[in-house]
């Protein structure tokens, strides 16, 4: 058996902010265990630019963003494997992996940080009626084999769900020479950046259709054709609405989901809402010393929030394997009120804040001219004018540890509505 | 010329065909698909049906408890996974309970062990999630769950090892009879054969018509089904069926023998006898009725859904015989429901039946029963694996992270006999694919393997039939 202070799980953009943010801080060893061939993550297959606008100042591409932390991380000398899968993490912070060349083994960590990162919904999980032939992908594996592996996925291209892949992925098959017929969303909004329908769709007249849905898929072996259906509020779609396209490829952008299978069998509490751990202030888990970051707690839509998170789990990772982080003290629940889906963090110890804390929250509908509004102790406590609040831009609002130290022991945030559209 | 030609790879084939490996025979097995086991087999309940709803005077209630009691030794024999979990039929009424109590008087004349009809605390006890309303249920310990897939690609594996030839992508166009010789006629070639067991399935009674008189007609009904995450696996613990009916055994709820949890199916009278798709129609009829079983099904944890068709025949029973008409032709036709429950005890059957059209069958001296074992990494002990991973270091790197499917797993199931040549064909023989994240993260690596593996270009490598291509064509700027 191995021993070290920190055991990341995962070498994506979080736990690589993670790890090196926990070496700053102090921890002597770090390993990270990363299941690709490569650091990175998915950062790796992003290759059109936009990324590090909040940390750097500049765009990058996804792999040059991923770049600057893995030669940081290297020249801290922190210890990394990759092509290894984590099998089990132990609430004792024992971790279970194996890789070719060093086969089983075992690692007792002083603390864990987990940053598996999440996975795609696929066509099973929306239960999309038709036959399952070849050429329904979901967009980060076409993502992959096109960035990565240098294939075409198919010539004639459907995109279902309006997220961010999909929208870059429009782009993408577009630039390779294929030809993109539209996008459908069954929501009347889309779940990715105003950036990326802009730069990804308008540019390229691609037509984005809101409130549709897929209703058959066509071709026993490869697809032939799909069936593009108008959906009433109910996501139901109406008949008499039906369009069928001729396409060889569709592509699902229908939502990311946090993998916390191996948090789960941890044993640590995850939310419903968001399908990660809670976490609080530090990013600490329900289980103590095992804090999680990224994508594997809520879906972000800038991994230059993911890199903020994650330097934060660090940080206090660090400060727990030196015996700093404080269990007792003044905390603050904090729960997501009307038109608010979630918050992380879930709790908040105010005595380990050091000078202010980031609370990311969505919404959970299209609004206009509303208000965040906090309330502690049934009192409004502050309110953020807000021009524009969409389900696909996570809001951040800070708090500095001075208003923390006046909440009560509770913070609900809520929507106030002047205008739904 | 052959001794025997089994058409069709499925279920029914490659049981007969593994127990006519046993003698001195010289066995083909002709497959028009790319793979064993690509049709009914695939897409079916998985139920080893216990057989107490198999009537006594017909051939389903004749073969199935007595194929069922055979399943423990064959899966052994093959290290073919199957769990005797047990099933449950469950009452609302008292009609129900009229139903319950025929089916209990069927089973005793059948032959189905152990059966015992449980009042209501008794069910609720046993399956504590079960809807509360719930009057009783015929509870039968023998009924269990498989894979009926690994099953046939096992058996046509342990067939090939004692002298059967497979061939794929071979579909019978047409067949004679002269004297004592079979002639069959594919696209590339024709094949002789001395006797022929017609295993075709869906196309039974078209193989039998291409050389005798009509004798059934092939009526497909569809049946669809969703697969839960395994994090549902545990929501009952047994086989639970509703009430039968006429058009089928009811909608079932059910453990996989992998740990998914299994809802469905339908039956619905189709046209086309490839049409496996689906339809929010049955999918959301099938999703309600299933909730009279267990109200808490969780199907925000669907991770996909699918369907599959029964070779149900409009002779109302299985087929199971010499052609009256034409001799050395057995027709295994109307394989529906119970098929996969009978297959050992009709393969058995079948074996007689040679026995006594041919007037002896002689044993060989070195069949082997068993397969080489199939590892399955993730089921192993720490410390076998760790021995595993040193002896053989692919073993060490996983491909398939959500069933943890490591990539030794996935080149021995490549170069096994009734190997995988496809992305289904390997997710069949090892479950790479089949977890929750349906092949997103694993299915480009599994290309990769298949195309190294087995030389060719990754662009040639196919998802499932010979048109389901996966990549179209290079990205511009890749040199070749």
């Amino acid at each position: 058996m191995r021993d070290y202070e920190i055991v990341v799980v995962g070498g994506g953009p979080a736990g690589l902010a993670a790890a090196i943010e926990a070496k700053k801080n102090g921890a002597s060893s770090i390993l990270i265990l990363e299941r690709d061939r490569e650091l990175g993550g998915i950062l790796q297959q992003c290759i059109h630019n936009g990324f590090g606008l909040h940390i750097f100042k500049e765009q990058l591409t996804g792999p040059e963003y991923a770049e600057r932390f893995i030669v940081e991380m290297q020249e801290m000398g922190i210890d990394y494997m990759v092509d290894t899968m984590v099998l089990e993490v132990g609430d004792d912070k024992r971790i279970h992996a194996m890789n070719p060349k060093e086969g089983y083994f075992i690692v007792q960590a002083k603390a864990v940080i987990l940053s598996m990162g999440c996975r795609e919904r696929t066509r099973g999980a929306i239960s999309i009626p038709g036959y399952r032939p070849a050429g329904v992908f979901t967009a980060g594996t076409a993502q992959r084999y096109t960035n990565m592996e240098g294939y075409m996925p198919g010539k004639k291209v459907f995109i279902l769900g309006s997220g961010d892949i999909g929208l870059i992925m429009a782009r993408r098959m577009v630039l390779e020479g294929a030809e993109v017929i539209g996008v459908a969303e069954v929501l009347p909004f889309s779940g990715g950046l105003k950036r990326n329908i802009v730069q990804c769709l308008d540019d390229y007249n691609i037509p984005l259709y809101l409130s549709h849905t897929i209703t058959e898929i066509r071709g026993r072996e490869r697809l032939e054709g799909i069936t593009v259906a108008k959906v009433d509020e109910n996501r139901r779609p109406i008949i008499g609405t039906e369009k069928y396209y001729e396409c060889d490829t569709l592509l699902l952008s229908v939502g990311l989901i946090p993998e916390n299978e191996l948090s789960r069998q941890a044993g640590i509490k995850i939310n419903p809402t968001t399908s990660g751990p809670l976490v609080n202030e530090s990013m600490e888990t329900s289980i103590e010393g095992i804090f999680a970051c990224g994508n594997v707690v809520h879906v972000h839509d800038l991994v230059d929030f993911v890199t903020e998170e994650s330097r934060r789990a660090g940080l206090n990772a660090a400060r727990y394997v030196k015996g700093e982080l404080k269990a007792e003290g003044h905390s603050v629940d904090t729960q997501a009120g009307p038109g608010i889906v979630y918050i992380v963090p879930s709790k908040i110890r105010v005595d380990n804040i050091e000078s202010s804390l980031d609370l990311f929250m969505r919404v959970n509908n299209v609004y206009h001219n509303a208000k965040l509004q906090l309330i502690s102790g049934g009192q409004v406590f502050k309110e953020y004018k807000k021009k524009h609040l969409a389900p696909g831009e996570m809001e951040k609002i800070r708090l500095s540890k001075k208003q923390l130290q006046e909440l009560g022991n509770d913070l609900q945030i809520k929507v106030v509505v002047e205008e739904v559209v | 010329m052959y001794d025997v030609v089994v058409i069709g790879a499925g279920i029914a084939g490659t049981f007969i065909a593994r127990e006519l490996s046993r003698y001195d025979l010289k066995i083909a097995i002709v497959e028009k698909t790319n793979d064993v086991a690509n049709s009914t087999t695939m897409a079916n309940s998985a139920i080893i049906h216990a057989g107490y709803d198999a009537p006594a005077n017909k051939k389903k209630g004749y073969f199935n408890a007595k194929g069922n009691a055979l399943y423990d030794q064959v899966c052994e024999e093959l290290d073919v996974p199957f769990k005797r979990i047990g099933s449950l039929v469950v009452a609302f009424s008292e009609e129900d309970k009229i139903t319950l109590q025929k089916l209990y008087d069927n089973g005793v004349e059948v032959g189905v062990p152990d059966m015992e009809i449980l009042n209501q605390e008794q069910v609720l006890a046993m399956e504590p999630n079960l809807n509360q309303e719930i009057l009783g249920a015929l509870h039968a310990p023998s009924g269990g769950v498989i894979s009926p897939w690994e099953m046939a690609i096992a058996l046509a594996e342990n067939a090939m090892e004692n002298g059967a030839e497979l061939f794929l992508n071979k579909e019978v166009k047409d067949m004679k009879k002269d004297d004592d010789k079979f002639t069959l006629y594919f696209e590339d070639g024709t094949m002789e054969a001395k006797y022929v067991i017609n295993c075709a399935g869906l196309y039974s009674d078209k193989i039998n018509n291409m050389v005798a008189a009509p004798l059934f007609e092939i009526k497909p009904r569809r049946g669809q089904y969703y697969i839960l995450d395994k994090s549902e696996g545990n929501l009952v613990s047994k086989v639970i069926f509703q009430c039968p009916s006429e058009k089928g055994k009811g909608i079932l709820v059910s453990p996989t023998v992998h740990g998914n949890l299994l809802v469905g199916p339908d039956s619905e009278p189709i046209n086309n006898r490839d049409d496996i798709s689906t339809s929010r129609d049955a999918l959301d009829m099938i999703r309600e009725t299933a909730l009279l079983t267990c109200k808490n099904i969780p199907y925000g944890k669907v991770i996909r859904s699918f369907s599959g068709v029964r070779s149900t025949a409009d002779y109302g029973d299985f087929i199971i015989g010499e052609s009256p008409e034409v001799k050395g032709l057995i027709n295994i036709g109307g394989f529906e429901s119970p098929g996969l429950s009978s297959a050992p005890a009709v393969a058995n059957y079948v074996v007689d039946l040679m026995k006594q059209i041919t007037g002896g069958l002689t044993e060989k001296a070195d069949f082997n029963p068993r397969r080489r074992p199939f590892i399955r990494f993730e089921e192993l002990p720490e410390d076998e694996k760790a021995e595993l991973v040193r002896k053989d270091p692919k073993y060490g790197r996983v491909i398939c992270r959500c069933e943890v499917i490591t990539e030794g797993e996935i080149v021995d199931a490549i170069h096994r006999k009734a190997g995988a040549t496809t992305v289904k064909g390997v997710k069949k023989r090892t479950r790479a694919g089949m977890g929750r994240c349906q092949g997103g993260f694993c299915s480009p690596r599994v290309v990769e393997i298949l195309a190294r593996e087995l030389k060719c270009d990754v662009k040639d490598i196919k998802l499932d039939g010979p048109s389901s291509y996966i990549l179209s064509d290079r990205t511009k700027n890749v040199e070749e």
